[in-house]
């Protein structure tokens, strides 16, 4: 089991003069479920970049550690699983051909039992030679769970993750998120009841406004 | 190892999008055919013929290697390689893929140039040869660079040739330069200093690419 422990510190992020939240502090420090919730425009998906280490905060700053050691910012790619709906994978491959490449810019070994057995998790076994525009934006939206997962990763973020999905793909989001969350930090930014009744503890956005 | 993965990655999307080499083509062929056609025939003195293939190639470069950012930045894809790789990574990946693309267009450029311009004779070839590496070298640092930054901007296309000129133009009038003395046959020693103005301008071009790719590319 992993040790990833999670600091936030006085976390303030504005876009120009717009101010999306200020003096935000949280600790992550026992795996679970956690959520993040707020009206639309209230800064989830801002805040779930930030973790991940894809936007800069304006002031303020969050620590990730992992068996008591800081994570270099540099490194922090290895350690997050990342599900939204604004990432797109390479249309232009197969399923396959995006496994393989991630894993080879990652520096993985290419496990094709995991990817096989993840893909056969997310319904998408029979189609993993087809090219991915040729996918439903569900279709899509579970080979992201693929993708989140590939590298076994210490934290998991998902920003909306059971948009697009069906409920069939919805009932095997959940059972992952709740696997995961036994032994690893999962974060869900969402509006959706049925996502944060899955969340131990929950940060809403309203109150860091002022 | 990373690097070379992305730039795999970029060649077989390249292979199956088409997105650069159709472009790049079918502009070295339009610029060569007005260059050829307004010429006729002219003779044309040798420092204007140097001048000649260096616009071509800059107006190709402009029109190609851009897409090692912005196609990803269009697609949507970028954030994967957010994900995925270490700045430092994606830019030697990219780099390598503008490299190899900065090449292979210079060296059917030049073919086809020698072979449509009767006046492009290059009497001194180790300088024309040292010159073209290292011009393609300092092309494609600068153009990856100034993809990344152009990227995220709203006029893509018209952006990237604005931002390039400045940043290009010491490496275009050198190799402009350089190209003029292969052609006279000028000697190895008494083009060294441009040589190495040139062999300069590359490695400051590397060095502050690395230093500035990190903060290009997060924000």
């Amino acid at each position: 089991m992993n040790k990833h422990f999670l600091n936030a510190e006085k976390l303030t992020k504005k876009f120009g003069r717009r101010l999306i939240f200020k003096d935000l502090d949280f600790k992550f420090l026992e795996n679970g479920i956690y959520g993040i919730t707020g009206i639309n425009g209230s800064g989830k998906s801002t805040l779930i970049k930030i973790i991940a280490g894809i936007i800069s905060p304006s002031s303020g700053k969050i620590v990730h550690n992992l068996d008591d050691k800081v994570i270099d910012e540099e490194k922090l790619h290895n350690y997050i699983g990342f599900v939204a709906p604004y990432l797109i994978m390479y249309e232009e491959f197969s399923a396959w051909e995006n496994l393989i490449h991630i894993s080879n810019i990652r520096g993985i070994k290419f496990n094709k039992e995991l990817f096989n057995s993840l893909l056969d998790d997310f319904l998408l076994l029979n189609r993993k030679n087809d090219i991915v525009k040729t996918y439903s934006s569900g279709m899509k939206q579970r080979l992201k769970f693929i993708f989140a997962l590939m590298h076994s990763p210490t934290i998991l973020l998902f920003d909306e993750p059971t948009s697009n999905l069906d409920n069939e793909g919805k009932e095997t989001v959940y059972r992952i998120i709740n696997r995961e969350g036994k032994n690893k930090i999962v974060i869900i930014a969402s509006n959706e009841r049925s996502d944060l009744e899955l969340c131990s503890t929950k940060i809403k956005l309203e109150d860091y406004k002022k | 190892m990373k690097p070379y993965a992305l730039f795999k990655k970029d060649y077989h999307s390249e292979l199956r999008t088409r997105y650069a080499i159709n472009s790049l083509v079918m502009f070295i062929i339009v610029a060569l055919s007005v260059i050829l056609f307004s010429i006729g025939n002219e003779k044309i003195p040798q420092n204007l013929t140097a001048g000649l293939l260096w616009v071509v190639i800059f107006f190709s470069a402009m029109s190609g290697l851009s897409r090692a950012f912005v196609s990803e930045e269009e697609r949507g894809t970028s954030l994967i390689l957010h994900l995925i790789a270490a700045p430092t990574t994606i830019f030697s990946g990219k780099l390598l893929f503008n490299l190899i693309l900065v090449f292979l267009m210079n060296i059917i450029i030049t073919i086809l140039y020698s072979v449509l311009f009767e006046e492009f004779i290059i009497r001194n070839f180790l300088l024309f040869f040292l010159t073209f590496i290292l011009s393609n070298i300092g092309l494609a640092i600068a153009s990856t660079i100034i993809a990344a930054i152009i990227s995220k901007a709203g006029a893509k296309g018209t952006l990237y040739p604005v931002l390039s000129f400045p940043i290009l133009l010491p490496l275009i009038l050198i190799s402009v330069m350089l190209t003029s003395y292969s052609m006279v046959g000028t000697s190895f020693a008494d083009a060294v200093i441009e040589l190495a103005v040139l062999a300069c301008y590359d490695v400051i071009m590397l060095t502050i690419s690395y230093m500035l790719f990190d903060f290009i590319w997060k924000d």
